[in-house]
């Protein structure tokens, strides 16, 4: 291996846990430190959880010297690949985890947030559990607070326990400076420039639960951590209302009927943004 | 390429079959060599007459009349220019070489252009559907929608704005594609319209339905009775979102408060009523206002704010008020009131 050695916060060398962390799929875990791992305490409980315990953790701490046979030999990687998992929940709560994970996030290593109004905002790996086997781990984004599945399938086997329910949570609340700037701004689906009535019902009720929440939190004198000014909170209802909305399926049709009512109707509705073609269109329409 | 019949592949299907057009529908030639279709997109691309023949695969006509021209065609292409008889024919040629790539990059914005329009059609968006079921345009990345498919759209109609996005019509938002193949991708060539005419075309489509769980649809047999709220299937809407599809953030088992300044604040972005039937805000309005008489049908066009909006509501609510317009809305009606309301 090439980058043997190459961590040496201590004087030891990390030749399991370097490997480990470089492998592919393995981009979401940092490094735990060879004190945590060598604190026995750290490690409470599980030894029940891990198979081959001590063997597993020689093997993470790189002191196996076990001669036994390979399938012994894989079974115990399988373990020790377990118990780093296990351990690496607990780890990246302490405060040098949270800190090499907040250099990771920094780095978008976790991946970046697919929703489009998030604007690759980077990502944090979660789980949904912290029992162990139950739940693949997730992304969290700190953005729009909702959580999307790993792009890669070999991201998408590991296990969530292994990051756990709260390190994401706590991240922010040990960093609250961290904490993005939240954003009203919203896809709102259209046809032919009308705003779909379904949809657009739905968006003005949950604007309404986001008014409220931002008029308790201003109650409370606390920040709602909205970029948008807070002054705008009476006034934003209006503009959605103005708007004409697309409720009728049989209007649709009828307007749709061929392909060119379609064209004619989307040149339209889209009016003067279009630019050239939408005044040719008209025209010709016309 | 992989044409096993021997003729050769026409220049749609190899268009649609490169890396990162997987989500383009063919055009079908009826509806490109219908001219009312291409209204306005003359003026939309460079060489126009060319790269809608590059298109049909049709051989280029010439002004002049030589019929050996056509055999030199290929080698010339290749953009010597030797001397040789006939020097108009050679200039010609050149021309001809040298405005091959533009003539290609037109062909390609002209037919996202045209592709945009043909996918709201009747056969576009039937064929978008079966490409749809196919899954060909992926699942939604959020964790609550249990992989909802999603449908390829534009946030703008105007080419150069912006990449394609995908819609999910579980939780009414949009991704980037995960693969960054489609980052080069214009979203105007599917343009603001398609993913929301989608789900107003195929009401009945099961959208909770996900590719990985199709088994488990025993229990919204029952849910189909709610009906339509806003011209759509109760269950279709948004069933992504809602209670228990919301993240709760919490630590160590405790719900993070919304006080805390880390605490959660997007929280209505996936919120949804527990009764949808609320949002049914026409038939609230006529239950508390009494029914409308019809005579506002007529007005409903001509007022403008806010009574008039909610009575116009009231009125698609109404199915005889529907029947009604549904006999005398022309298309032309409807594009003046989208011109209108966007003055
Ligand atoms: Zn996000
Ligand atoms: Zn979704």
């Amino acid at each position: 291996m090439d980058d043997y050695g190459t961590e040496s916060d201590s004087d030891y060398t990390s030749y399991w846990r370097d490997w480990f962390i470089s492998s592919r799929g393995n981009e979401y875990f940092c490094e735990i430190d060879e004190e945590y791992l060598t604190d026995r305490f750290n490690l409470t409980g599980l030894n029940t959880e891990v198979q081959y315990y001590q063997y597993a953790l020689d093997l993470v701490t790189d002191v196996f010297d076990l001669d036994c046979d390979d399938e012994m030999r894989e079974t115990i990687e399988k373990s020790a690949r377990h118990l780093y998992g296990l351990v690496h929940a607990r780890y990246i709560v302490t405060t040098r985890g949270l800190a090499k994970m907040l250099e990771k996030y920094k780095k978008a290593d976790f991946g970046k947030c697919p929703r489009v109004m998030c604007n690759s905002h980077p990502l944090l790996p979660m789980g949904l559990s912290d029992i162990p086997n139950l739940k693949p781990v997730k992304l969290y984004c700190a953005r729009c607070e909702d959580t999307y599945n790993p792009k890669s399938s070999r991201h998408a086997s590991i296990d969530g326990a292994y990051f756990g329910t709260s390190f994401h949570n706590i991240l922010f609340q040990v960093y609250p400076a961290l904490v993005p700037a939240k954003s009203a701004e919203r896809y709102v689906p259209r046809v032919y420039g009308f705003k779909v009535h379904a949809a657009a019902a739905l968006v003005r009720w949950q604007n309404g639960v986001r008014d409220d929440m931002r008029r308790r939190l201003r109650k409370m004198e606390v920040e709602s951590g909205f970029k948008d000014g807070e002054d705008e909170l009476d006034e934003e209802d209006d503009d959605v209302d103005e708007d004409e909305e697309l409720q009728q399926q049989q209007q649709l049709t009828e307007y749709r009927g061929g392909g060119g009512a379609a064209a004619a109707a989307a040149a339209a509705a889209t009016g003067p943004s279009v630019g050239v073609g939408g005044e040719a269109q008209m025209g010709s329409v016309a | 390429m992989s044409t096993s019949s021997g003729t050769p592949e026409s220049w749609i299907s190899s268009f649609c079959s490169l890396l990162g057009h997987e989500y383009f529908a063919e055009v079908s030639e009826d509806f490109i060599e219908d001219d009312f279709n291409l209204t306005g997109l003359q003026n939309q691309v460079a060489m126009y007459k060319e790269a809608l023949e590059m298109i049909l695969d049709v051989e280029p006509e010439e002004d002049e009349d030589d019929e050996e021209e056509e055999e030199e065609d290929e080698e010339d292409i290749s953009g010597d220019v030797r001397d040789g008889p006939g020097g108009r024919e050679r200039r010609h040629h050149s021309r001809v070489a040298s405005d091959l790539s533009v003539i290609e990059s037109s062909a390609e914005m002209l037919y996202g252009l045209i592709h945009q329009r043909f996918i709201c059609s009747r056969a576009g968006i039937q064929q978008m559907s079966e490409k749809y079921e196919l899954g060909h345009f992926g699942v939604c990345p959020r964790t609550n929608c249990n992989q909802t498919r999603t449908l390829p759209v534009g946030l703008s109609d105007i080419p150069g704005e912006d990449t394609v996005k995908l819609f999910c019509p579980s939780c009414l938002d949009v991704y980037v594609p995960p693969n960054s193949r489609f980052q080069t991708v214009d979203g105007a060539f599917f343009g603001r319209t398609f993913g929301a005419l989608f789900l107003l075309t195929f009401p009945e489509y099961d959208l909770s339905r996900s590719g990985a769980e199709t088994t488990a649809n025993l229990g919204r047999a029952a849910a189909d009775e709610h009906g339509m709220i806003n011209g759509m299937y109760a269950r279709n809407i948004a069933p992504g979102l809602g209670r228990g599809k919301i993240y709760e953030p919490r630590i160590y088992g405790f719900r993070v408060s919304e006080v805390a300044r880390s605490g959660p604040r997007m929280q209505w972005l996936r919120e949804k009523p527990d009764d949808v039937a609320i949002l049914d805000e026409a038939s609230n309005f006529a239950e508390e206002h009494g029914a409308e008489s019809d005579d506002d049908d007529e007005s409903m066009n001509m007022n403008s704010g806010r009574p008039a909006a909610r009575r116009r509501l009231a009125a698609a609510n109404n199915p005889a008020l529907r029947q009604r317009q549904g006999q005398n809305g022309s298309p032309m009606n409807v594009d003046a009131n989208g011109a209108e309301s966007e003055l």
